[in-house]
C-alpha cells in the first residue's frame, strides 16, 4: 500500500510539475483545458502501450530500445518546447492583444497549444509507464489487484495532482507583465534539462561516449533522489553528478533557444522620427 | 557573448557528439562485463567489483516474477527489466570508490559496485 502510494505520488508529482507549468503558460487561452486534458489522456494511453510492449521495446537496438525510445521522445519534447518559446517570442504580443479582443485568439493560440499538449503527453507517458509497470507487477505477484494497492495508488494520484495544482496556482500569482518572461525562462530550462536527460540515456546505451566523465558531485549538498532534488531535476534538469556531455548539451540548448527567440522575435515598433 | 560565439559553441558541441559516436565502437570492446541476477528481491552477487578507469557493462537478469527497475543515482542509469529478461546497461569509466544500485520498484533490493 505504502509502496504503491510512494511510487504513484513520485511519478505523478514529476509529470504534475510540467502539467502545472503548461497550465500557467496557457492561462487565458481559450480551449486550453481541452488541449491539456487531451495531452494527459494521450499520455495515459501511451503509458499503457509502452508498458504493454516493454519487453519488445527493450530488445530493440541490441537491448537498448528503451534508451533510444526515451532519448527520442525527450528530444521531441525539447523541439516542441523550443518551438513554443520561439513562437511566443514572435506572436506573444499580438496574442495578448487578441486575447483581449477575443475573436481570433482561439486559432492563434491553438498552434502553440498543440506543441504544449504534446509535451504534456510525453511527460505523462514517461512517468505513467513506470506507474503502470509497477502496479501491474505488484498485481501479478499478488495474483490480482488488492484494495491496498488501489487505495495507495489513488492517494498517490491525489497528492501528486495537488503538486500540479500548487505549481499552477503559484505561477499565476505572477503579474501578467512578468508572466511571459518567467514562463519562457522556465520552459527554456525545462527543455535544457530534458535534453541533458536524453544524453544520459544515450550514454547508458553506449551510443554516446564522448565527455562521459562526471564533472562535479553535489550529491552531498542535494541528492538527486530527494524530493527537492527530483523537483529540480524535472524543472531545471538538476543532476548531482553531471557528465561533460550533459553540461555541453544543457548549455547548448539554452543558448540555442535564446538565440532563436532573439532572431525570430517580433520587430520592435518603430518610433516615427521627427527631424 | 556575441551571437557568432554562441553559434560556434553549439556547433562545437554537435561536432563533439559526432566524434563520440565514431569513437564508441572502439571502446565497447574492452569494457568490463559484470553479470548479476535479481532473485527473491536480492542481487546476486550482493557486491560486484571492477577496475578503475574502464568502461563497465552490467548484464542484469531478473529472475523475480515481477518487473524491476535497475537504477543507480550514483551511476546515473535507470533501466526497466521485465521478469525473466536481461537488461544491459553501460557505465562510463569510474574513479575508485563504492557505488550503490538498487531496484527502484523494490528499494530493499540493494547492491554495491566496488571500483579499485
Amino acid at each position: 500500500m505504502l509502496a504503491a502510494l510512494l511510487i504513484v505520488f513520485r511519478e505523478v508529482f514529476e509529470a504534475g510539475l510540467i502539467v502545472g507549468i503548461v497550465m500557467a503558460v496557457t492561462a487565458g487561452v481559450v480551449g486550453r483545458g481541452l488541449w491539456v486534458a487531451g495531452g494527459v489522456a494521450a499520455g495515459v494511453l501511451g503509458a499503457c502501450l509502452v508498458a504493454l510492449f516493454t519487453s519488445g521495446l527493450s530488445s530493440l537496438f541490441g537491448g537498448s530500445g528503451q534508451e533510444v525510445f526515451n532519448a527520442g521522445i525527450l528530444g521531441f519534447a525539447v523541439i516542441m518546447l523550443t518551438w513554443h518559446n520561439v513562437w511566443m517570442a514572435r506572436h506573444g504580443r499580438e496574442l495578448a492583444a487578441e486575447l483581449q479582443a477575443a475573436g481570433e485568439a482561439v486559432v492563434a493560440g491553438s498552434k502553440s497549444l498543440a506543441a504544449l499538449a504534446i509535451v504534456v503527453a510525453i511527460a505523462v507517458l514517461r512517468e505513467g509507464s513506470e506507474v503502470v509497470l509497477f502496479l501491474y507487477g505488484v498485481a501479478a505477484a499478488q495474483g490480482g489487484a488488492s484494495w491496498g494497492m488501489v487505495g495507495g495508488g489513488f492517494v498517490g494520484l491525489i497528492l501528486g495532482s495537488l503538486v500540479c495544482l500548487a505549481t499552477y496556482l503559484g505561477l499565476i500569482t505572477i503579474p501578467t507583465r512578468y508572466l511571459f518572461g518567467v514562463t519562457s525562462t522556465l520552459i527554456a530550462f525545462l527543455a535544457a534539462g530534458l535534453a541533458a536527460q536524453a544524453i544520459a540515456f544515450l550514454q547508458q546505451a553506449n551510443i554516446l561516449t564522448a565527455y562521459d566523465g562526471t564533472v562535479w558531485d553535489t550529491s552531498w549538498i542535494l541528492s538527486e533522489s530527494s524530493y527537492l532534488g527530483r523537483a529540480l531535476h524535472t524543472l531545471i534538469g538538476y543532476v548531482d553528478q553531471p557528465t561533460g556531455m550533459q553540461l555541453i548539451v544543457y548549455v547548448a540548448t539554452l543558448v540555442t533557444i535564446g538565440v532563436l527567440m532573439k532572431i525570430f522575435s517580433a520587430p520592435a515598433v518603430r518610433q516615427p522620427r521627427t527631424a | 557573448m556575441s551571437e557568432h560565439k554562441i553559434i560556434s559553441v553549439g556547433l562545437a558541441a554537435l561536432f563533439a557528439a559526432l566524434l563520440g559516436m565514431a569513437a564508441h565502437d572502439a571502446r565497447a570492446d574492452d569494457a568490463v562485463s559484470i553479470s548479476l541476477t535479481i532473485k527473491n528481491h536480492l542481487f546476486d552477487p550482493a557486491e560486484t567489483h571492477a577496475p578503475a578507469n574502464k568502461q563497465i557493462v552490467f548484464h542484469v537478469k531478473n529472475l523475480n516474477d515481477i518487473v524491476s527497475e535497475f537504477e543507480s543515482s550514483d551511476l546515473h542509469f535507470e533501466k526497466i527489466v521485465p521478469a525473466g529478461s536481461e537488461g544491459v546497461v553501460y557505465v562510463h569509466p569510474l574513479k575508485p570508490g563504492r557505488y550503490s544500485y538498487y531496484d527502484d520498484f523494490h528499494h530493499a533490493t540493494q547492491g554495491y559496485l566496488v571500483v579499485q
